[in-house]
């Protein structure tokens, strides 16, 4: 209403102000160029610019020192083809995105409809679970490397069973497992408040109108809950893709990629071979070749999440 | 469901879960028991209270890993990056909400492009680029970094906010006489504290936490970040664990501390501003 009013005023009362061409070419929307200026150096400067200088890189033969730059057209592609650890890193770096969204996704649903009912430690819980958000990846990841060490706390706990203690970061596939338990620890608490989020602004009038329809507790969670978490769930599952396929530093602090390459990820690999050993243009190529890989997975998801949105809305 | 009633099952419920936040929160309490104890003591019990508390491994941890320097390399870094992504960050969404609808449109989808570019693809030319310009192992390279890796995600949560706002303030403004910068200076900053409030936090946690980009950047310098830092240390000392939890425990500090204050402004900037 007063913002309606105050419109109406300022168009009568207010006769435009005599303005100079120069000015007028300086602006847009009667706002200055000048604001959107820093932002756009910045991002072309460190942004667009290395992204594309990176993907010319991978068509060359520059290791980071050679003056003279050779185009070698497709041959880092096709020697990529031909390297085992590349699709190796490939298999791994999928096998923790789809588990990483699985996992945060059906616990952090259940961690939300747990802290969202009327119990007294509510927000106790609440903090208790989200507070490893916060915390730096790379120090959660060494303090872990203690947890999972031979004489460590879980085989500590597993001696206490009777069962003999585990290699959870010597054997190539408890070591991915192992991985996947950090990282599930350390952010399962982010789908707890975004989906707590989408539990809250629920209005209570839906499950009022399906309780007068007789619907049970289940039907409700079933047909009222779910359906209106949608967009909670595109978040979540686009956030946990993302992360898990930048996966870097739990590998860089709990394996180093081993034991062999079992752990390596598209990410430590692009890092091993472009600063480890220097070959820049065939990193280039593999960073090429993810990013299609993100692009190709979270692109058709998120199509696919924000349509079911719509068809709930 | 909020309004249910509290029926024994629910108190079943609500034990359960405080005995399953307890082992959750269990890897926490080891750190900070096994940090306050020798190393005969914790490999022999390391689960027990340290109810005579030691402080050799703080002491050797601070000194031996720099911690001292790396906490003040993280927070030039942070409080760097988050100036100028704030100002510049602000200034931009002000044009894009604001300009001529096209031009806005168009400013925006390449502005949120870029959060979907693949930051690996740019990251060999841009150490490159640092390297060329002898601004690898200086300060300066990392909040250039962060500056244009975080501003597509500021200006995204920002334009948000201002297309919202009502434009008759600014109009008052106008007829009053302020110009362009004194209307966003004066009236539209201002408004946006909220949006503000979340941009900080957020940004603020990712680059204290961030580990890969200092790594590259400012490894072996005497600008070395708490992560950086704390990673090079551990890898030396990773025998006595009594030492190596007592720098991750003064690595994890800042962090625990910030989140001890705004524990609910915290959550909420987390599940708001990643949701936009």
């Amino acid at each position: 209403m007063t913002q309606g009013s105050a419109r109406v005023v300022a168009a009568d009362t207010a006769t435009p102000a005599p303005r100079s061409v120069w000015r007028r070419a300086w602006s847009s929307g009667g706002i200055g160029y000048g604001f959107v200026l820093p932002a756009m150096v910045i991002y072309l400067a460190v942004i667009l610019f290395p992204v594309l200088q990176g993907f010319r890189f991978a068509f060359t033969d520059w290791n980071g020192l050679n003056r003279q730059i050779n185009y070698v057209g497709l041959a880092n592609f096709s020697r990529m083809f031909g390297d085992m650890q590349v699709r190796s890193a490939v298999g791994t770096t999928l096998i923790i995105a789809g588990a990483l969204v699985v996992i945060k996704v059906t616990l952090g649903l259940l961690l939300a409809l747990i802290v969202d009912r009327n119990l007294k430690s509510k927000h106790y819980l609440r903090l208790v679970f989200f507070m490893p958000v916060v915390l730096t990846p790379i120090i959660v990841s060494y303090m872990w490397k203690y947890m999972f060490s031979n004489d460590g706390t879980l085989n500590t706990l597993l001696n206490l069973f009777g069962i003999e203690g585990l290699r959870w970061l010597g054997d190539p596939t408890l070591a991915l497992v192992s991985v996947i338990i950090v990282t599930s620890w350390q952010s399962v608490g982010l789908s707890m408040v975004i989906y707590l989020a989408g539990l809250q602004a629920i209005p209570p009038e839906l499950h009022e109108a399906a309780t007068i329809d007789g619907a049970s507790t289940l039907q409700r969670s079933w047909y009222v809950t779910l359906p209106m978490l949608a967009p909670a769930t595109t978040v979540c599952v686009v956030i946990a893709m993302i992360q898990g396929l930048r996966f870097f530093d739990q590998i860089f602090a709990l394996t180093r990629g081993g034991p062999g390459y079992a752990t390596e990820t598209l990410s430590t690999m692009i890092y091993r071979i472009s600063f480890q050993f220097g070959e820049f243009s065939y990193g280039a190529a593999v960073a090429v070749v993810f990013s299609l890989i993100v692009a190709v997975i979270v692109l058709p998801v998120m199509y696919f999440l924000r349509k079911q949105e719509v068809a709930v809305g | 469901m909020a309004n249910s009633r509290y029926t024994p099952r629910t108190f079943a419920l609500e034990v359960a879960m405080v005995l399953g936040s307890i082992c959750f929160i269990f890897p926490i309490y080891l750190l900070v028991a096994i940090s306050f104890k020798e190393r005969q003591a914790w490999s022999r019990q390391p689960m027990s209270l340290p109810l005579d508390p030691y402080l050799g491994n703080f002491k050797r941890a601070w000194s031996e890993a720099y911690l001292g320097d790396a906490l003040i390399a993280s927070i030039v870094v942070v409080v760097g990056s988050l100036i100028i992504l704030t100002a510049v960050g602000a200034l931009a969404a002000y044009f894009l909400a604001r300009c001529k609808p096209r031009l806005g449109y168009v400013l925006y989808v390449l502005f949120l492009l870029a959060m979907l570019l693949p930051f690996q693809l740019g990251l060999l030319p841009l150490y490159q680029m640092m390297n060329t310009m002898h601004l690898l192992g200086k300060p300066y390279s990392l909040i250039l970094f962060y500056c244009g890796y975080q501003l597509p995600f500021t200006i995204f949560l920002y334009t948000g906010y201002i297309r919202a706002l009502p434009e008759s303030y600014e109009q008052a403004a106008k007829i009053d006489g302020a110009n362009e910068f004194q209307i966003f200076r004066h009236i539209i900053f201002p408004m946006l504290r909220p949006v503000t409030g979340t941009v900080l936090i957020l940004n603020c946690v990712f680059i204290w936490n961030d580990f890969m980009t200092p790594l590259l950047y400012l490894q072996g310098s005497s600008w070395a970040t708490v992560p950086v830092a704390v990673a090079a240390f551990v890898d030396q000392e990773i025998t006595d664990w009594g030492i190596v939890f007592a720098a991750l425990l003064i690595g994890m500090a800042p962090v625990l501390l910030l989140f001890t204050i705004l524990q609910r402004r915290m959550m909420e900037g987390f599940a708001g501003g990643l949701k936009a």
